[in-house]
């Protein structure tokens, strides 16, 4: 297991109290693993990924440790941190697009960025001209500003820049959601590629296109209001989604050739809670369906089949049943 | 008449690419949007999609065509009677953080509202609006009231600035990738939003990369490519009777739930990353057979690019309600453009014909 997180909590301060945004969050990445992850708007997910790279100013590391191939990622010490960014872990935020410096070229932008991680440019220079034919970016774009490069075309510099020193896990947040269908592909298999090649070990691919993550993750983790609700293979959650947030969201999802007078579609009634003081217990709990009782405590996230884990008391009752009906007949202890 | 007629529309763009090119972003788009319409425009990044809608939202001049909102070109609103022109013409635009000046908290768009379109409105009325209209795009005030741009998630920027767009008595809105930033349940509440919107008059350009949300929501379709309009008409004909090649592949690259990439077809011969082989090179990369082939380009004679980089620099924050390209360059340089009028003429949009009622595809040369 290259990734390793543990009851990581990030919360952000702010004038009327501490916002939750990360809170307590247990799971692995696997070496080669390409990990989607989607959920609600606001849910965390970018603190998430930003907060295993960087915490700025009022974000605080609350809790909770993070492992990367064996050894503890310093997150709450930006000091320590710094040996790490871009050599160990690295992101292409959500802002990418405009986050580029624009008064700097890429070439000469890279090589500050490698500068202040104390590489040579000149060192690298060779397979950074590779990587970026690679990918089908023209040689001269090194000598572009940012501002002269298609949406597309940016997100493709990011993306070998910040992969240069191949790092053990890379994260990127909303990369292809403003792009068109065809260059979302080609961003898409990069993803694929570079895990291929090794460029990168592990991988967080944030998005909120899950149609996509079905189409170059090997797992999909959902959160929800600060916590995990369910991890399990791409295929799994897409066609047998357990949680009853994951089942609701996927069914918001517009069928090819759906119309809205033919076929209205319907989102999930509600909104998740506030973070600056969530509710104990579920925190679905308001607009889950089939919530009972036992929903007033927190669900567990526990691994109901292998490699498939939930919170959800519902999903953990299921599979109960599910299992002791023929545990009863067998074997009588 | 149509509510909004964008005529004929062209647009140049000087780039410092090589030295001082010209860049011919729209070349002549016609298509109007009715009352209570909603207009899908669709096409590559770099299409030119967001140019047009910054000129209907007149933070950009065409160089060419004219665009007319109820029967009166835009560009004859003054500067001081733009406001009027703001209160029914909203946009939303893709990237929500370059909408923020980062130094105030968000919600000072709703101030800079209030204080221009209702600034005799008490402050309970004015509040309970402004709930309304955070309500409309399931917004819990509290958790983003009161807060710094950076404060809010992706998503939380995006609908605060289409609340913003609810709070005018807006009759066209300009929404340019606007679900992009949101997951899919909330995306179905800002769509049948829309929809409740439309049915009581709106009139929405779409801009979308998500042709299922496009199909599900608007009555036409406009695919644009390398400027200029390649394919549209009813959206239920382009989609389901495409004509043209380019609305083909398209169609084609859409991702599914239920079906990998790899079983439509390779939309790009050798694949994105040739997948075998050290020295895999990108062939037909859409994209970079784009850049070679895209016939917008013209060398022109130069500004170096550094002196362009440093009125970059020197636009600074001032202009952060505004793309700081979109500076025309005869302001930032103090010189006039080059014959736009030429370049224009000399790239003439391909013909459109009817291929059946209501759907237009472009001639192939
Ligand atoms: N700097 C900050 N200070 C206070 N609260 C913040 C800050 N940044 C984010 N938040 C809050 O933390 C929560 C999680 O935000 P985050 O950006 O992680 O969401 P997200 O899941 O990435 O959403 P989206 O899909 O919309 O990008 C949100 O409620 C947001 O308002
Ligand atoms: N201010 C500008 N200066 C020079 N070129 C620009 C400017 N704005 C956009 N462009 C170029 O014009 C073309 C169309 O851009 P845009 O309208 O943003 O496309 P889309 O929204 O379809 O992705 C692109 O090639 C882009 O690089
Ligand atoms: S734990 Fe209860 S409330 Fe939460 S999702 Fe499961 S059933 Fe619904
Ligand atoms: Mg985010
Ligand atoms: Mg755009």
């Amino acid at each position: 297991m290259s990734v390793k997180i543990d009851n990581l909590q990030i919360y952000y301060t702010t004038l009327r109290g501490e916002v939750k945004a990360v809170d307590g969050v247990t799971f692995s990445i696997g070496d080669g693993e390409i990990m989607g992850l989607a959920g609600e708007s606001g849910c965390g997910k970018s603190t998430l990924g930003n907060g295993l790279i960087y915490l700025e100013g009022r974000m605080r590391h609350a809790g909770g440790h993070v492992t990367l191939d064996g050894k503890e990622l310093p997150i709450g010490d930006a000091k320590a941190m710094e040996q790490h960014r871009l050599r160990s872990v690295s992101i292409i935020p959500q802002y990418a697009m405009s986050a580029l410096n624009p008064t700097r070229k890429i070439g000469r932008m890279t090589a500050d960025l490698l500068k202040s991680r104390g590489v040579d440019y000149k060192s690298v220079l060779e397979e950074f001209r590779r990587r970026v034919a690679l990918v089908g970016l023209p040689a001269d774009v090194l000598e572009r500003y940012p501002f002269e490069l298609s949406g597309g075309m940016r997100q493709r510099a990011t993306m070998v820049i910040s992969t240069l020193l191949n790092p053990s896990l890379l994260i990127g947040d909303e990369v292809t959601s403003a792009l068109d269908v065809s260059t979302q592909r080609a961003v898409g298999e990069m993803f694929m590629e570079f895990r291929d090649r090794g460029y990168v070990k592990s991988t967080i691919v944030i998005t909120h296109d899950l149609s996509i993550l079905a189409q170059i993750a090997d797992t999909i983790l959902i959160m929800y209001a600060g916590k995990l609700a369910e991890k399990a293979d791409a295929q799994t959650i897409v066609n047998n989604p357990l949680h009853p947030y994951t089942q609701q969201l996927l069914a918001s999802l517009p069928e090819v050739g759906l119309r809205y007078d033919e076929a209205p579609l319907v989102g999930i009634p509600g909104r998740p809670p506030s973070l600056l003081d969530p509710p104990k217990g579920c925190r679905f709990r308001d607009r889950c369906p089939v919530a009972f009782e036992q929903c007033t405590a927190e669900p567990p996230f526990v691994e109901l089949h292998p490699g498939h884990q939930v919170a959800c008391w519902k999903a953990i009752q299921d599979a109960q049943s599910f299992n002791e009906e023929p545990a009863a007949q067998g074997a009588g202890r | 008449m149509s509510m909004l007629e964008i005529d004929k529309v062209s647009k140049v763009y000087k780039t410092g690419t090589f030295g001082g090119d010209v860049m011919l972003a729209l070349r002549g788009v016609s298509f109007d949007i009715g009352q209570g319409e909603v207009v899908s425009l669709i096409g590559q990044s770099g299409s030119g999609k967001s140019t047009l809608g910054k000129i209907l939202l007149r933070l950009l001049e065409p160089s060419g065509g004219v665009v007319r909102f109820d029967g009166r070109d835009i560009t004859s609103w003054s500067k001081h009677q733009r406001r009027d022109y703001y209160r029914y013409v909203q946009g939303v635009f893709q990237d929500p953080f370059s909408s923020y000046n980062p130094l105030y908290k968000a919600d000072r768009v709703f101030e800079m509202v209030r204080g221009v379109y209702y600034p005799s409105s008490s402050r309970a009325e004015w509040e309970a609006k402004l709930e309304d209209a955070l309500e409309s795009v399931s917004l819990n005030p509290a958790d983003v009231l009161n807060k710094f741009p950076h404060q809010l998630s992706g998503g939380q920027q995006q609908r605060l600035l289409i609340a913003r767009a609810l709070l005018l008595e807006v009759k066209l809105l300009i929404a340019d990738e606007i679900i992009s930033m949101l997951d899919a349940s909330t995306r179905v509440d800002v769509l049948n939003l829309l929809v409740d919107l439309k049915k009581k008059g709106l009139g929405v350009l779409f801009i979308t990369h998500d042709l299922s949300l496009g199909n599900y929501i608007s009555d036409r379709t406009v695919i644009l490519r390398y400027g200029a309009t390649v394919e549209m008409g009813e959206t239920h004909k382009v989609f389901g009777n495409p004509q043209h090649p380019y609305t083909k592949s398209l169609l084609t690259a859409v991702p599914q739930l239920h079906k990998k990439w790899e079983s439509n077809g390779a939309l790009v011969t050798t694949g994105p990353l040739a997948r075998s082989g050290a020295t895999a090179q990108f062939e037909a990369d859409p994209i970079l057979a784009e850049a070679d082939a895209d016939p917008r380009r013209y060398s022109r004679s130069a500004i170096h690019p550094r002196q362009q980089a440093r009125a970059e620099a020197s636009d600074g924050p001032k202009l952060s309600l505004m793309d700081r390209r979109d500076v025309p360059w005869h302001q930032r340089f103090g010189v006039r453009g080059p014959d736009y009028a030429a370049v224009i003429a000399a790239n003439p949009p391909p013909v459109m014909v009817e291929c059946e009622p209501g759907h237009f595809v472009a001639q192939s040369a």
